[in-house]
């Protein structure tokens, strides 16, 4: 009977470790939050919340008069992603529509391990390569300066968000039910008509969740635009700022916070930025979550 | 017949669009390899891979960053693989489907999601400033840690998912206890597939920046670190300082494209094994 | 042969079986006779494996399952708190329908049971390993390949590994959850040859659906519909002269 006590007692123990290993993601992700949070707050004895989300003048650093505004790279932020969604979007379907539907499974179990390939190279490296490869590109092509520009940015952000989108989008695709296609199919439509008409709309929700999850790829890297879009203060104008330089809010973090003074106004802000940063992302991902959730359920 | 006529000819170039689609992501990776390939290539030696730079970082090589990278991803190691591996045996093999299992799940699917550079700034505030371990190898690594936890804990799960149901109910059925079912049963055929997926997050560690630029490495290190509480040169970050804040910048992109060569080579070695070895797994259990 | 001169090891009382707010059992009343095999039959998903899994809590892993009535064995109540589930589970054995020989070898399948209740005598493993293949008619065919892994078994010595498995724990109860449907006529053969001899000394549950192997090794019928039991008795007298039209109808081949 104590043997049997302690023999329960023991896989009590054994299951309360392995869950408090799990809870610790909970904790993290507070953690995080409560974090940025409570670094942040101090900002805001110095900076309204209105300049601070609304100014588009960032200039901390001024002698005479210290302005921290981030709408200027809240925008920036926003268009190099859009442009990479612009890119990356059509391009990740179109392949996962083809791994899915045209492809021999064979070219599928070679492409999908190439694609992670792609997923695996590091943003720092992306970086260097759009410094190297694209950006003397874009400057021949449009005749600018320099290529360091808001689109140099979002071709190389639409190169990293593609293996995402490519394989969630397939996956969903593969999960529609052939039943759908193969009705589509008896009635005469043509498999280019089946996958247009019925598979791609059937797997709608999963390849948005896959483009969602792409896009809160795109707006939180940071080594990849701090290297390649230029970083110049200035509050974009479509449509010319694709081809000017801007710095997003992960570029601006990475920058200064490098040579800011601990504890002033400046260090808080910029965990305030990244405090935006995390709601933004943590805003997309749940939209993603529940999307690709929603999708799941109504499969099974 | 001539809908029908019509209808191939649509579906023959969107078929065509689609695999133009295709074509052009493996032109880009082809491209990004050669480039890297073709320019780094030359600019290896031995030299390169064994001393550290000299001369304003204008000369010499790259061996206290590939140190720095290899002790700053062992750290991330200790903590996220048996954190991620204890993680994802709770949530595949005890939780109940409950609002709490759901809870975790959707946090570490929001971890992934976390921008690396705010992860960075976590790490200036919990492990450097609080418990003061400072800017060093321990910082890095452990924000690095941190962030790759999430992968792993995925990663694990998928692993244990591959095993079948069977092995468990079979243990129990011969009066074993949970865990004896798990530890003799589940995790000795678990453990590969863990591993390498695990490892494919600690590829993506090695290769990251953001999270270590504040964290602990350093623009510039003759010697090498004597404990875990000195900063460290790193791989990529010494890649970012070569190609963007080096005063020569011209004059040494031969020595950063070599060091960006032997960044992809490590990332992408560390990562194609595990991809491999995943695939043979793969087909084993089925 | 009169049921009341035998021995119940097992018996359900009342049993009700949900599945999150579905009912799968509905007040199920079937009593397992020592030294007797007791076979459940019905068509495809009425509870008949539900019911054969409650008898050794098995159903306690499946996320919002939940147990009404009285479960017993030799007379106490199998889900009181002090009853230890992994005690309850050595005792009363199962077989299931998919032969599942772990990936080792034949003699680490069977000494499974053993070594993870601490067993280590090298010795007496060896002496229940040959006892337990031998139980299971199989000891002839392996016993010079103890070494090789489970798996290079054809699917009927496998289904034999897992019945010489879960004797080598010396349970009282043995459970056959559908035993023979994933296996060849002879195999088949050979496991029914088997039951016939476990029997003298074990207590048997077979659930399957085939109805004439019920017949042949069952000395009691228990058969199901929808969650219910719908007849409960001599298998004799369920195959000749069943009291419930359906019944009847079922076992005549009317439908199922």
């Amino acid at each position: 009977m104590t043997k049997k006590t302690t023999g329960r007692l023991k896989e009590s123990a054994i299951r309360a470790f392995f869950f408090a290993c799990g809870v610790l993601a909970v904790i993290a992700l507070l953690g995080i939050f409560a974090t940025l949070i409570s670094t942040s707050f101090p900002a805001f004895k110095d900076i309204k919340l209105s300049e601070f989300l609304l100014s588009k003048n960032w200039d901390p650093t001024s002698p005479e008069m210290e302005e921290y505004g981030i709408l200027s790279m809240i925008m920036s932020s926003f268009i190099v992603t859009l442009g990479a969604l612009l890119i990356a979007v059509p391009i990740g379907v179109g392949v996962a529509a083809y791994l899915s539907d045209v492809a021999h499974w064979r070219v599928r179990e070679i492409v999908k391990p190439v694609v992670e390939i792609l997923a695996g190279i590091p943003s720092v490296v992306v970086g260097f390569l759009g410094i190297v490869l694209f950006a003397p590109l874009i400057s021949k092509i449009f005749n600018i300066g320099h290529g360091l520009t808001a689109l140099n940015g979002s071709i190389l952000l639409a190169i990293m968000s593609l293996p995402t989108i490519i394989s969630i989008s397939e996956d969903s695709l593969t999960a529609v039910p052939p039943a759908y296609g193969e009705a589509s199919l008896a009635l005469g439509a043509s498999r280019w008509q089946t996958l247009f008409r019925v598979k791609l709309p059937a797997a709608l929700s999963g390849i948005i969740a896959a483009c969602m999850l792409g896009m809160g790829r795109a707006i939180g890297e940071t080594m990849t635009v701090l290297m390649a879009t230029g970083n110049a203060r200035t509050f974009p104008q479509l449509p010319q700022a694709l081809l000017r330089s801007v710095r997003t809010m992960t570029a601006n973090i990475a920058i200064e916070l490098g040579e800011v003074p601990y504890y002033t106004a400046h260090y808080y802000a910029l965990f305030a930025i990244g405090l935006v940063l995390f709601v933004i992302t943590f805003v997309v991902n749940l939209v993603a979550d529940v999307v690709l959730h929603k999708y799941q359920e109504r499969e099974l | 017949m001539k809908g029908s006529t019509k209808k191939k000819v649509i579906q023959f170039f969107g078929f065509f669009l689609l695999r133009c689609c295709l074509f052009l992501v493996l032109a880009v990776l082809l491209l990004f390899l050669y480039d890297i390939g073709s320019k780094g290539g030359g600019a290896i030696s031995w030299e390169f891979l064994s001393t550290a730079p000299r001369r304003g970082m204008t000369e010499g090589g790259i061996y206290p960053a590939i140190i720095g990278t290899f002790l700053v991803t062992m750290i991330t190691a200790v903590l996220a693989i048996p954190l991620g591996m204890c993680a994802a045996i709770y949530l595949n093999e005890y939780a109940k489907q409950s609002r709490l299992t759901r809870l975790i799940r959707l946090s570490i699917r929001n971890l992934s999601g976390v921008p690396s550079i705010v992860y960075g700034l976590f790490g200036v505030i919990l492990f450097v400033n609080i418990l003061r371990f400072g800017t060093s190898i321990l910082s890095a690594g452990l924000t690095l840690g941190l962030m790759t936890l999430p992968w792993t804990i995925t990663a694990s799960e998928e692993a244990l998912k591959t095993i079948p149901n069977s092995y468990r109910e079979g243990a129990l059925a011969l009066g074993a206890t949970k865990w004896q079912s798990i530890r003799t049963n589940v995790l000795p055929y678990a453990i590969p597939g863990m591993l390498t997926g695990t490892v494919l997050g600690l590829a993506r560690a090695a290769g990251e920046t953001a999270p270590i630029m504040f964290t602990g490495a350093a623009f510039f290190l003759p010697m090498l670190p004597k404990s875990l509480g000195d900063q460290f040169m790193a791989l990529p970050y010494h890649l970012f300082i070569m190609s963007t804040q080096h005063h020569a910048i011209v004059q040494v992109r031969p020595l950063a494209y070599a060091t960006a060569l032997v960044l992809i080579v490590l990332v992408l070695g560390l990562n194609m094994t595990a991809v491999i070895v995943r695939y043979r797994l793969r087909r084993k259990h089925r | 042969m009169s049921a009341e001169a035998l021995k119940i090891r097992m018996e359900t009382r009342d049993l009700d079986f949900y599945y999150g707010s579905k009912k799968a059992l509905d007040k199920v009343n079937i009593a397992c006779y020592e030294n007797r095999v007791t076979a459940i039959i019905g068509p495809s998903g009425c509870g008949k494996s539900t019911f054969i899994r409650t008898l050794n809590r098995m159903n306690d892993v499946i996320a919002g399952a939940r147990v009404e009535g009285t479960i017993l064995l030799d007379g106490r109540d199998i889900r009181l708190p002090d009853v230890d589930v992994v005690d309850l589970r050595r005792r009363v054995g199962m077989v299931f329908q998919k032969p599942n020989p772990f990936p080792k070898s034949i003699f680490d399948n069977i000494a499974y049971g053993l070594r993870i209740n601490g067993m280590r005598d090298k010795k007496r493993l060896e002496a229940v390993v040959e006892g337990s293949l031998r139980g299971a008619a199989l000891w002839d065919e392996v016993k010079d390949r103890l070494d090789e892994n489970a798996f290079s078994l054809s699917g009927g010595q496998q289904q034999r590994l897992c019945i010489a498995r879960a004797l080598a724990v010396e349970p009282e109860v043995i459970l056959f959850d559908e035993p023979c449907s994933a296996i060849d006529p002879i195999a088949t053969a050979k496991i029914e040859d088997l039951i016939e001899t476990l029997k003298k000394r074990y207590t048997v549950v077979i659930v399957t659906h085939n109805m004439q192997q019920a017949a042949r090794v069952s000395d009691f019928t228990a058969f199901m519909m929808l969650g219910e039991l719908v007849e409960f008795g001599v298998t004799e007298k369920i195959f000749t002269n069943p009291v419930n039209k359906l019944t009847e109808d079922y076992i005549t081949g009317r439908f199922g």
